[in-house]
């Protein structure tokens, strides 16, 4: 309990940072956004109305400290603005439907990869110098040194133009319904297909080497020796007692990789057009609407953080030791 | 360094990474300016364009020669500067201990644990576009990836029987970094220096292709960047794409073949390993799964 609490109170400290930064970054960079931001405001607004959204924006003439305040104030009641490109509809609303393919997208490959990356791993180093052993590894370690959009593009040509087997953009097919159906469900699987595979092929690698490398050393140990002695079933000593040891540090990972898989599926939503957070915030880059990138920025990061929680409690459910400490 | 060149996986990273670097500071004065219009937009390869021509009627090859130039000036010294900046505070973290080790740890991992790539493009945004933009956002979201590895280590060497001794001597605190500690880690700092450059060039390669670079300039980003704004998937040019991509992978993948071989020779324990394991191949039997007991193959359970 001791352990999930002090991770609880790092987390809020992050978070605070985090939220500190999108704040201080667009005060810190040279030129005013606010100004270019009302520039192109302008053109729709009304002067009166103008100044009641730099108020709700917070850019006022007040002290920094105070508008800091406010805007922590307006973070903290889940006010993120109004953006600008899709005005007069919050930032929060935008968000939050893109946050869910997002989610969606990042949950079930980074799930995917770990569980086959890990398997992998297990059966990789139960079976050192056998031919998966030598096949493998390296194929996925040169996989995963292409950029991730690079392999998404080479996939989508492949795939998605020169075969035609899958869709080659947005989330699900425009002329269905979203719904609890089977064609809508069979639409969104298809379209995520190919994203999904290309972020779980490019990550792979990793899991399953960090898997290896720990299984090997596991089974090194005294207790794998004593498990064999006693005359257990392989399949017992493979799984209860050198998966589930060795599993320790992939699950501290799973933790990293998610902010990683969420950094990549950014990129490789703008490949696919899937309409996730990184579709929208390179959107709101180009557009230039500030409100948007800060509150993406922050819910991505929010996200991170809580899906990092989530690891941190399964973790104390793996290993009895983080539960005593 | 010998039995760095030595190991058969080392040279041929090394080999490769000379290759481009030669590629990087020789090739643009070779294949002449990469942005002339020199041809049929989206020509496929032929004897005139050995990697055809972009959207624009650019020589394909003469952006993936030039391009290396930039992309790779940029990576080198965003590794270089993370591992300063992650020496610097990794070691004063791990040597001075207390308060100081606490604040800088909890630093640290506040950056490590923020999504890199959305704070990135979100600097990157409001920054004017350019290398020197990106490198300076690359170090800033990078540093703590070396910070964390090499503070571990250096309280690992900190309670050490000759860093007690140097304390004892009257050696200033600086003189121990610089002399006692830093120099035991020399393999560790090369890692994490490759580790920060392949870091580097994926993320810069990654915003140029979003367009958050300078698109004016001719980098392996940039490039990517035209060949999908020029609908180069569309059309089925597939040339624009994949040199470029395979140059990023190749220079990778010599990075993380330098890398592994250094783990291999610095890391005693692999080093017994693979030793043990040649030798048990030169007599012709198999290890077992667990323990060093040599067994026959027929005899094996499995």
């Amino acid at each position: 309990m001791k352990f999930l609490l002090r991770r609880i109170g790092f987390y809020l400290i992050a978070a605070w940072a985090s939220v500190t930064l999108a704040f201080i970054i667009p005060r810190l960079m040279p030129g005013d956004p606010a100004q270019a931001m009302f520039a192109r405001f302008k053109r729709k607004l009304e002067p009166e109305a103008m100044d009641a959204l730099r108020e709700a924006f917070g850019f006022t003439d007040a002290p920094l400290w105070q508008q800091y305040f406010t805007y922590l104030q307006h973070v903290a009641s889940g006010d993120l603005g109004i953006s600008i490109s899709y005005y007069p509809a919050s930032v929060g609303s935008v968000i939050s439907t893109a946050l869910v393919w997002t989610l969606f997208l990042a949950g079930v490959s980074v799930v995917i990869s770990f569980a086959i990356g890990t398997w992998l791993g297990i059966l990789t180093a139960w079976n050192r110098n056998g031919w998966l052993d030598k096949i493998a590894p390296p194929i996925l370690v040169f996989l995963g040194a292409f950029p991730y959009f690079w392999l998404a593009m080479l996939f989508l040509f492949l795939f998605g133009f020169v075969l035609g087997w899958f869709p080659v953009r947005h989330a699900f097919s425009p002329d269905l319904e979203p719904g609890l159906n089977l064609a809508f469900m069979w639409s969104v699987t298809t379209h995520a297909f190919l994203p999904a595979g290309t972020i779980v092929l490019a990550t792979l690698g990793g899991w399953l080497l960090s898997m290896r490398n720990t299984m090997i050393g596991v089974l090194d140990e005294d207790y794998t020796l004593l498990a064999r002695a006693k005359g257990l079933s392989e399949r017992r000593i493979m799984f209860n007692y050198a998966a589930r040891n060795a599993l320790l540090p992939n699950v501290t990972g799973f933790g990293m990789a998610l902010g990683f898989v969420v950094s990549g599926s950014l990129l490789t939503e703008i490949v696919f057009s899937y309409p996730g957070q990184g579709y929208l915030l390179i959107q709101a880059v180009r557009s230039l609407d500030y409100p948007l990138i800060q509150g993406l920025f922050l819910t991505i990061t929010l996200a991170v953080l809580g899906a990092n929680l989530l690891v941190d409690i399964v973790y104390v459910w793996l290993d009895p030791r983080a539960r005593r400490g | 360094m010998r039995r760095l060149l030595e190991n058969r996986q080392a040279a041929a990273g090394l080999a490769v990474l000379v290759a481009f670097t030669l590629m990087a500071l020789f090739g643009p004065l070779l294949v002449g300016d990469p942005t002339a219009f020199v041809g049929v937009p989206l020509a496929p390869p032929s004897a005139a364009f050995w990697f055809g021509t972009t959207g624009q009627g650019q020589d394909v090859f003469a952006q993936t020669v030039a391009g290396a130039q930039v992309t790779l000036v940029v990576g080198f010294a965003v590794g270089i500067s993370v591992v300063a900046i992650g020496a610097f505070i990794g070691t004063a973290a791990g040597y001075f201990g207390g308060w100081i080790d606490d604040l800088l740890g909890l630093l640290i991992n506040v950056f490590l644990i923020m999504p890199g790539l959305p704070l990135i493009v979100v600097i990157a945004a409001y920054l004017p576009a350019g290398p020197v933009t990106i490198t300076i956002v690359l170090i800033f979201t990078g540093w703590a990836w070396g910070a964390r590895v090499i503070r571990s280590q250096t309280l690992s060497i900190r309670d050490r029987d000759f860093i007690a001794a140097a304390i004892v001597s009257g050696e200033s605190h600086l003189r121990i970094i610089l002399v006692e500690i830093l120099p035991n880690m020399t393999s560790l700092l090369v890692s994490s220096f490759i580790g920060a450059t392949v870091y580097a060039i994926g993320a810069q390669v990654g915003l140029e292709f979003l367009g958050l670079g300078d698109v004016s300039k001719v980098t392996w980003g940039t490039n990517l960047y035209w060949a999908a704004n020029d609908a180069a998937l569309l059309t089925g040019s597939w040339w624009t794409f994949v040199p470029t991509g395979l140059c990023v992978a190749t220079v990778g993948f010599a990075l993380a073949a330098v890398n592994s071989a250094i783990d291999e020779i610095a890391n005693p324990r692999l080093r017994a390993h693979r030793a043990f394991d040649e030798a048990l191949a030169e007599a012709g039997v198999e290890k077992g799964p667990s323990t060093p007991v040599i067994r026959r193959r027929k005899t094996s359970t499995r």
